[in-house]
């Protein structure tokens, strides 16, 4: 398990990077929910972190691939790769992330 | 419609199959290109690729299950040579024909070239991009004319190899008429910053065999000579079709001809007067020029995101929108000597454009939240 942040420090509609080998992206929808996926894109090197969350999506900020939060499968070109996902869980107001990549990733 | 040619086959042509197949044409799609090589992507051309980080393999559009799933008529290596409306024809340069009810045109465009630099590299396809690698061996000093976009890339990847570069430019700083003064100064900074000898202001005569010459008779020492100086869209092949040209193909606002069954998209499409020569354009048309085609008029216009990336010298330079040189530009984040900030250029009160260096988080929000959103997809 990673230690993310705490609650406080991820409102919804926000996302945060947790660096490391791999770096994970964790986004908090604005219906409330805890994603985790690889932060770096799988078409080119851009940190999804830092890119547009729509609903259950996150676009990538350099060239706009949209990727499913729920599978990690993109949903349109450039990317064609799908980031890994992990679980989130919350434990007395603190986000962990485990450590390794769900079997189930797409 | 049975048949639809796209003529053209790379990032425009590509998205406009894909397209058809999404929005339920179950026709025959031929794809013609006149490259021999699978369809590619060609921002790395100028980035990875050249600095061999990238391989020709990273850069296909379209992967195995991709090609099984759109069940495309392939023919490569092959040149679209004439239009005939009346006929619905296609003439292929080998002398075979293609009939179809609609057409694509995708055909973008090829690097200019300058008069008196015959022999000199650009930087368009695969194929030049290999040419120009396999030329950059250590020792060799680079001159690179023009400091646009591609000629700043090719002259960061050239200093990432370690050689010597001059770039010249004949603007009195690089991009000026897109960025306006104070970020064009921030393109030359990067540029001095990392070692490359930029010249602007520089009327540039022809090629010798130890350089490139001036205008005021001075004489720049390269042992490989770039070219960057914009492209000429891929037009001739629809004379006497009566697809009006000039610059591009002439469109409406849905990217369609005076022909119905004939669409145009990419950095070929001319409509309001403009073409926009990037990826994201290219890409964001096809759904739109796609749409009209199937319905048969202009039932969707498209409205461009300008937005443009290009990396140099390990940093990322982000725009969107429409600036014009004369917008008044303030720094949300950051300014204009830090190595990351954020700008945003106002007219009349209106935000209409977004440039950043190395800030992709707050740059997104900005495009997203500030600009008009492109049309939905
Ligand atoms: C080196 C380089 C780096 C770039 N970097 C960036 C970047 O960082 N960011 C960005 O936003 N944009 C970038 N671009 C721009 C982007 O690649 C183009 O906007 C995009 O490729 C346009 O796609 P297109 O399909 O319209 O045209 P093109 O990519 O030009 O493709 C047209 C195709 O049509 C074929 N063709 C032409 N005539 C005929 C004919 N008569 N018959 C059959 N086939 C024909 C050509 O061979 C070609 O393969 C870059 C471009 C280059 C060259
Ligand atoms: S780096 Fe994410 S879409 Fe290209």
């Amino acid at each position: 398990m990673i230690r993310a942040c705490t609650v406080d420090e991820l409102p919804p509609g926000e996302s945060v990077r947790i660096p490391g080998s791999p770096a994970i992206a964790v986004f908090h929808t604005e219906d409330g929910e805890l994603y985790a996926i690889d932060d770096t894109c799988t078409h080119q090197d851009a940190s999804l972190a830092d890119g547009w969350l729509e609903g259950c999506f996150v676009e990538c900020p350099l060239h706009a691939a949209m990727f499913d939060l729920r599978t990690g499968v993109p949903t349109c070109l450039p990317a064609k790769e799908p980031v890994r996902t992990y679980s989130v869980v919350v434990d007395d107001g603190v986000v962990y992330v485990e450590g390794v990549a769900r079997e189930d990733a797409a | 419609m049975r048949r639809i040619a796209v003529v053209g086959a790379s990032l425009a042509g590509v998205r406009a199959a894909q397209e058809l197949r999404a929005q339920g044409y179950d026709g025959g799609i031929v794809l013609i290109g006149s490259e021999a090589h699978l369809p590619y992507d060609r921002p790395p051309l100028s980035k990875g690729f050249l600095a061999g980080t990238a391989s020709a393999a990273s850069l296909e559009l379209l992967d195995a299950g991709d090609l099984a799933s759109l069940a495309l008529d392939f023919r490569l290596g092959v040149s679209a040579t004439a239009l005939e409306p009346s006929d619905r024809r296609v003439r292929l340069s080998d002398g075979s024909s293609v009939h179809a009810d609609g057409v694509v045109i995708a055909t973008g465009g090829r690097a200019r070239t300058l008069p008196g630099f015959e022999g000199a590299f650009v930087l368009r396809t695969l194929d030049d991009a290999v040419a120009l690698r396999a030329a950059l061996v250590p020792g060799v000093r680079v001159a690179i004319v023009g400091a646009g976009f591609i000629g700043a890339e090719v002259a960061s990847t050239c200093r990432s190899l370690g050689l010597d570069v001059v770039v010249l430019e004949a603007l009195a700083a690089p991009l000026a008429p897109v960025l306006g003064a104070s970020l064009a100064a921030v393109c030359a900074r990067l540029h001095r910053d990392h070692g490359t000898d930029l010249r602007c202001g520089v009327q540039v005569t022809g090629l010798s065999p130890a350089g490139v010459e001036l205008a005021d008779g001075s004489l720049v020492p390269a042992d490989v000579v770039v070219t960057g100086v914009g492209m000429t869209p891929a037009t001739d092949w629809l004379a006497g079709s009566g697809v009006p040209v000039g610059n591009g193909v002439h469109t409406d606002a849905g990217l369609v001809t005076p022909l119905p069954q004939v669409v145009a998209v990419g950095d070929v499409a001319r409509y309001g007067g403009r073409r926009h020569e990037h990826w994201t354009n290219a890409s964001e048309q096809a759904p739109v020029a796609v749409a009209n085609l199937l319905a048969g008029r202009t039932a969707r216009t498209y409205e461009p995101s300008g937005y443009v990336w290009s990396d140099q010298y390990g940093g990322r330079l982000q725009l969107a929108g429409h600036p014009r040189p004369d917008d008044t530009l303030s720094f949300v984040e950051g300014d204009p000597d830090s190595s990351s900030f954020v700008a945003t250029f106002q007219r009349d009160g209106e935000t209409v454009g977004v440039f950043a260096l190395n800030n992709a988080k707050l740059f997104t929000r900005l495009r997203r939240q500030t600009l008009r959103r492109p049309a939905a997809v």
